[in-house]
Formats: C-alpha cells, sequence, structure tokens
C-alpha cells in the first residue's frame, strides 16, 4: 500500500522531530521552561549546516557536529541573558528571538562562488538542491546516541538538579542548587539538539525556506513534550510518533490535524496535565526481559518482578 | 514637502498604534489579574474579523450592525473560553505554565479550525469607504480616521470603566492582589469574566479594523503578536502602558518600514529582545516578584 520510500520519509521526519522535542523535553519537560522560539534554534541548525556542506564541503557528521555547536552558542547567549527573568518573560524572550531568527534569513541575501559552483542563499526563496544526505539508517543512529546522552544525563545529578528547579525554583537554590547553572545547561543541551535536528532535517528535504520555522512549528513540538509527559524520555517517544508519524499516515485527517493539536493540549491540561506517561517512564528493562523470556520458552519461569524500583525508572515527582 | 511627509507617517503610524492598543489591552488586562500571557487572544481577534466579513458579504448588514456583531463574537468568544478552558485551571490552583500552554492550545485550535471548515486563503473587505479627506495637505483615508476615532473612543470607555466604575475598582484591586481583594469580598470570578469580556469586545473591533485595512486571513494571530509586544513594550499587567506602548510600536514600525519595509518585522522582535534585556517590567508595568 506505501511504498517503502514514503514510509522512510515518515520515520526519517519522525527522527529528526524526535530529537527536537527530545530536547525540548529537556528544557520544558524536566527543567520547566516554556519555549516559544525553539524552530529558530531548528533553523540556525539548517543554515549552519547547509553552509558547512555546501559551501565549504564539508562531511555530513561535522556539518552537522558545527550546526548543533552553532545553536549551542546561541542557546547560551540568550540564555545568558534572559535565564534571569521571571514569570513569563522567559517564554517571551524565546518567542522574540525564534521569529527574529526567522526574520533575519528571511531578509539575508548571500552568494559566493565555492569550489567552482554558486552557492546561492536567498531570503525568503532560501536554498535549493541542498544534497540529501540524511538516510534513515543515520537518522536513526543518531536518534539512538542522543536517546541514550538524554538518559544519562537525566539520571544523573545534573537531571535531578533540573527537575528539582522545575518543582520549586525557590526551594532547589535553598537547598544548594545552582540553579542558573541547571537552567543554562538545560538551555544549552535542548539548542544543541535541535540545531543537529535541523541539519538533519535540511539534509532530508534538499531545499529551506524560512517559512518552515514558523511559530507554529515551535508549539508543535511544545505539544508533543506535553502529549507524551512532561519530565519522560519515553513519554517523548511516544508523544512524538503519535503525534508525528500517525496524521502522516492519516492523511485523510488534513487540516484537522492541528485542530485535533489544540483540542488535544487543551483536554489534556484539564483532564491530566502530566501527559501520556505522567512523568514516569515506560519500564523499557522489564519489557524486554518479558520478551526474552517468552522467545526462551516454558523451561524457566520468568524472573520475579522486582519489588521497589528499577533503576532505569525515573523517580515519581 | 518633507515635515508633510513625515506627518503623514506619523497618521500611518497613530493609526497602526491605536489598533495594536485595541489588541494589547485585552492582553494586558487578562495579565493583570491573572498573570499569565492569554495567547488564544489572537484566535479572538482573528474570529472578530471573519464575523465582520461575513456580517458584511453574507448578511449584508450595515457597517455599524455589523461592527457591533464583532464586539459581540469575540466577547462571547472570550468568555467561553474563559469558562471552558482556564476556569478548570483557575479551581485547581494550576500553575501559570498551564494557563500559558492551553492557551496555546487554544490559539491553535482556533486558527485551525477556521482554516479547516472556512478555509486558509485570505479574503478581502468589501471596500465600504474608499474616500479621503484632505486636512491641510494630508490625505486621510475615512478609513483611518475612523480607526483613530474607534480605537480612541473605546479605550476612553475602557479607561472610564476602569477609573470610574465600581467593577473597574474591583479589578483594580485584583490586579493589585487577587487573594486580599476576593477577603474583601470581591467576587473574582466575575472580575475575570468581565476583563474577559472587555478584551474580547476590543479584540472583536480591532479585527474588524484589521480587516478592513488589510486582509482577513487564519493567521492574523502573527499580526497580533505585535500587539503583545506592544503590551510587553509598555509593561505587561499595565493598561496605560500597553496603550502608550502600542502607539509607540506602531509609530516606530511606520517609520522603520518606511527606511526598509522588509525590515518591520524584525525591528518588532529585535525590540521585544531589547525591552526584555534592558527592563523587562515595560515602559510602566508592575514589577513581578517570584514568591514561595
Amino acid at each position: 500500500m506505501f511504498s517503502w520510500y514514503y514510509i522512510e520519509g515518515i520515520l526519517i521526519q519522525s527522527c529528526y522531530t524526535l530529537l527536537i522535542v527530545l530536547g525540548l523535553s529537556i528544557l520544558t519537560g524536566y527543567t520547566g521552561m516554556f519555549s516559544f522560539g525553539h524552530a529558530g534554534f531548528v533553523c540556525i541548525g539548517a543554515y549552519v549546516s547547509v553552509v558547512c556542506t555546501m559551501a565549504f564541503g564539508l562531511p555530513y557528521w561535522l556539518a552537522l557536529l558545527i550546526a548543533g555547536l552553532a545553536s549551542m552558542l546561541l542557546g547560551a547567549g540568550l540564555g545568558k541573558i534572559t535565564l534571569g527573568l521571571k514569570g513569563d518573560y522567559f517564554c517571551i524572550a524565546t518567542l522574540g528571538v525564534g521569529e527574529a531568527i526567522r526574520l533575519i534569513f528571511n531578509n539575508l541575501q548571500l552568494s559566493w562562488t565555492a569550489r567552482g559552483k554558486v552557492f546561492l542563499l536567498d531570503g525568503a526563496k532560501g536554498i535549493a538542491s541542498i544534497p540529501l544526505y540524511t538516510t534513515f539508517g543515520k537518522a536513526l543512529l543518531i536518534v539512538a546516541v542522543f536517546l541514550t546522552a538524554t538518559a544519562l544525563l537525566m539520571n544523573s545529578k545534573h537531571g535531578r538538579s533540573m527537575l528539582a528547579v522545575r518543582e520549586d525554583e525557590l526551594a532547589a537554590q535553598m537547598s544548594g542548587i545552582n540553579t542558573f547553572r541547571s537552567k543554562m545547561l538545560a538551555m544549552c543541551m535542548s539548542a544543541l539538539y535541535a540545531g543537529i535536528a535541523g541539519g538533519m532535517l535540511a539534509h532530508y528535504f534538499g531545499y529551506l525556506q524560512p517559512k518552515m520555522f514558523l511559530m507554529t512549528k515551535s508549539t508543535e513540538y511544545t505539544i508533543m513534550v506535553i502529549f507524551g509527559g512532561m519530565g519522560s524520555i519515553t513519554g517523548s517517544v511516544l508523544g512524538t510518533v503519535l503525534l508525528c508519524a500517525l496524521p502522516e499516515l492519516l492523511r485523510a485527517v488534513g487540516d484537522w490535524r492541528l485542530v485535533f493539536y489544540g483540542l488535544a493540549v487543551i483536554i489534556i491540561m484539564i483532564v491530566r496535565p502530566k501527559g501520556l506517561m505522567g512523568g514516569k517512564e515506560l519500564p523499557v528493562g522489564k519489557i524486554i526481559r518479558a520478551i526474552g523470556g517468552l522467545f526462551a520458552g516454558k523451561k524457566k519461569d520468568l524472573p520475579p518482578p522486582d519489588s521497589g524500583t528499577d533503576p532505569g525508572e525515573e523517580a515519581q515527582v | 514637502m518633507d515635515a508633510q511627509y513625515y506627518l503623514q507617517q506619523l497618521v500611518n503610524g497613530i493609526c497602526l498604534g491605536g489598533m495594536y492598543a485595541l489588541m494589547s489591552v485585552g492582553y494586558s488586562l487578562v495579565y493583570s489579574i491573572m498573570n499569565f500571557s492569554n495567547f488564544a487572544h489572537g484566535g479572538v481577534i482573528m474570529v472578530g474579523a471573519y464575523v465582520g466579513f461575513f456580517a458584511l458579504t453574507a448578511l449584508h448588514v450595515p457597517f455599524l450592525v455589523a461592527f457591533l456583531l464583532c464586539g459581540l463574537g469575540s466577547g462571547l468568544l472570550a468568555i467561553i473560553i474563559e469558562r471552558l478552558v482556564y476556569s478548570p485551571l483557575r479551581k485547581r490552583h494550576a500553575p501559570s505554565l498551564y494557563f500559558i500552554i492551553s492557551a496555546m492550545g487554544a490559539s491553535i485550535f482556533l486558527e485551525n479550525f477556521v482554516i479547516a471548515t472556512i478555509d486558509g486563503t485570505p479574503r478581502n473587505y468589501p471596500t465600504i469607504f474608499s474616500n479621503s479627506i484632505n486636512i491641510g495637505g494630508l490625505s486621510l483615508g475615512v478609513d483611518s480616521l475612523l480607526m483613530i476615532i474607534v480605537s480612541a473612543v473605546s479605550l476612553l470607555i475602557l479607561m472610564f470603566i476602569i477609573q470610574k466604575t465600581k467593577i473597574g475598582l474591583a479589578i483594580r484591586a485584583c490586579s493589585y492582589n487577587e487573594k486580599a481583594g476576593t477577603l474583601m469580598g470581591i467576587n473574582s470570578s466575575l472580575v475575570i469574566f468581565v476583563v474577559f469580556l472587555m478584551g474580547g469586545i476590543l479584540a472583536g473591533f480591532a479585527g474588524m479594523l484589521y480587516g478592513m485595512r488589510f486582509i482577513v486571513k487564519p493567521t492574523i494571530g502573527q499580526v497580533t503578536n505585535k500587539s503583545f509586544v506592544a503590551a510587553v513594550f509598555g509593561g505587561l499587567g499595565s493598561l496605560p502602558g500597553a496603550i502608550v506602548g502600542s502607539l509607540l510600536l506602531g509609530i516606530m514600525e511606520i517609520f522603520v518600514a518606511s527606511i526598509n519595509s522588509n525590515l518591520r518585522d524584525l525591528f518588532v522582535y529585535a525590540l521585544l529582545i531589547l525591552v526584555l534585556v534592558i527592563k523587562p517590567s515595560g515602559l510602566m508595568g508592575k514589577v513581578v516578584e517570584d514568591k514561595a
């Protein structure tokens, strides 16, 4: 029914969206800071990576890395000046920055000859004929690496500090947590993820236009985090897969997709503000063991279920 | 000639600023009571513009009736949003993050609901006022004049309600301290109801003015973001701040546009970042302290 080419496209899109959502999950889900401008970071990453591969002829991996670092640098700069702001003002600042980045690229005209080819960055028309380096294998590999990294980060001291900041910043500060540093770390990591995902996006679509990074995109990413459950990595994965891949397969819903998004957010906030996973993780370890036990046949019984918490399981908040 | 050009731009700026003011007082009123940025307000404005459009083109009502319908429609919508979306959160004393997320959800819902049910194509209002008046060499379109008059009159009425009536006193009290106001016997639900109603009505007016001057489309919300910037610039939560901020932003935007029209949006958002870095409380805003 569906060709592999089509399915692969959806999978790649899910992969880089997942990477963005993971980053946003660190910022919003774990640290409780709301970003309205994440598409801006994706935008920076996309453009930087394309300049790297097309104008300077750098390899794909290096371009992604540079894209991530550029985005992270911007995130650090933004964090430095806005993390002291209280309440809504941080999210307003991200809104301003996200839109400003898009508008800068909307007005930016660049053109130079590199390696015998003319590289043209033409404002709102964007960049065309970008080499399609992003394959499903590469995308999956990157996402797997970053999933592991996120899980490790969140179970570390830094991750716990972020959770503390989200729950009560004042109390966290009183307990000796450097809240500014925690927030800064979350901001940088989140921007890094978004930048790399931007590079993947650019080399998947083959063209770039500033209007691909509208504010609606930012809010869509945030919705995925909320839908999956704030403060849960498997929740973010679930949210992304459900909200990214499913509507692609059900193209018939078309325009109603975002109507459903908006409605879902409102209902989730009223009925179950913790999202699908409610700040918990799917017990991946247990599931794998259970499946392993099934395949091992009836020779031996399943290992007794752990009393107490799984080491990989997130502390309930 | 030169002075006249600048005067003309100034009038255009005041026109735009007046419209921003109608929108931004809605943001500011809600922020002053409930301490969150009501991003659904953009959707309310957009729906107002559509109500006006269909009242004029499908129902063929006179302009004034269409105008009042806009206010009514948007006011109703704002109240419905408050009742269905914010009220349950308010009863649970949810953190303000949840309010912003819900507001965003409501705004996405409204925008895409209009795209899905009507369609996404921009529409032009029928021309109502095409003639223009010449005042001392200044050419002033009747629609621009109307914009200025409508903005000024509605804002004056709003200020009168806030400053001179009993409910206005209650609103001011709640904006200082909602809990203390409730203890003094103020019905805070009623205050919130009135605040959303007034913000909604003005949003409807603004939507219609915007549609008449520019165009009606589901993504008007991106323009209303600029009025939100104006509210931040003037100081979130301060009504005079929102009005002054809007006028200044409108005038500055027009002058930037007269230098390079591509830079007008960029200028607005750059100004937003600058304000947040230098003085987050804006020109006249109240300072928000993080209370434990």
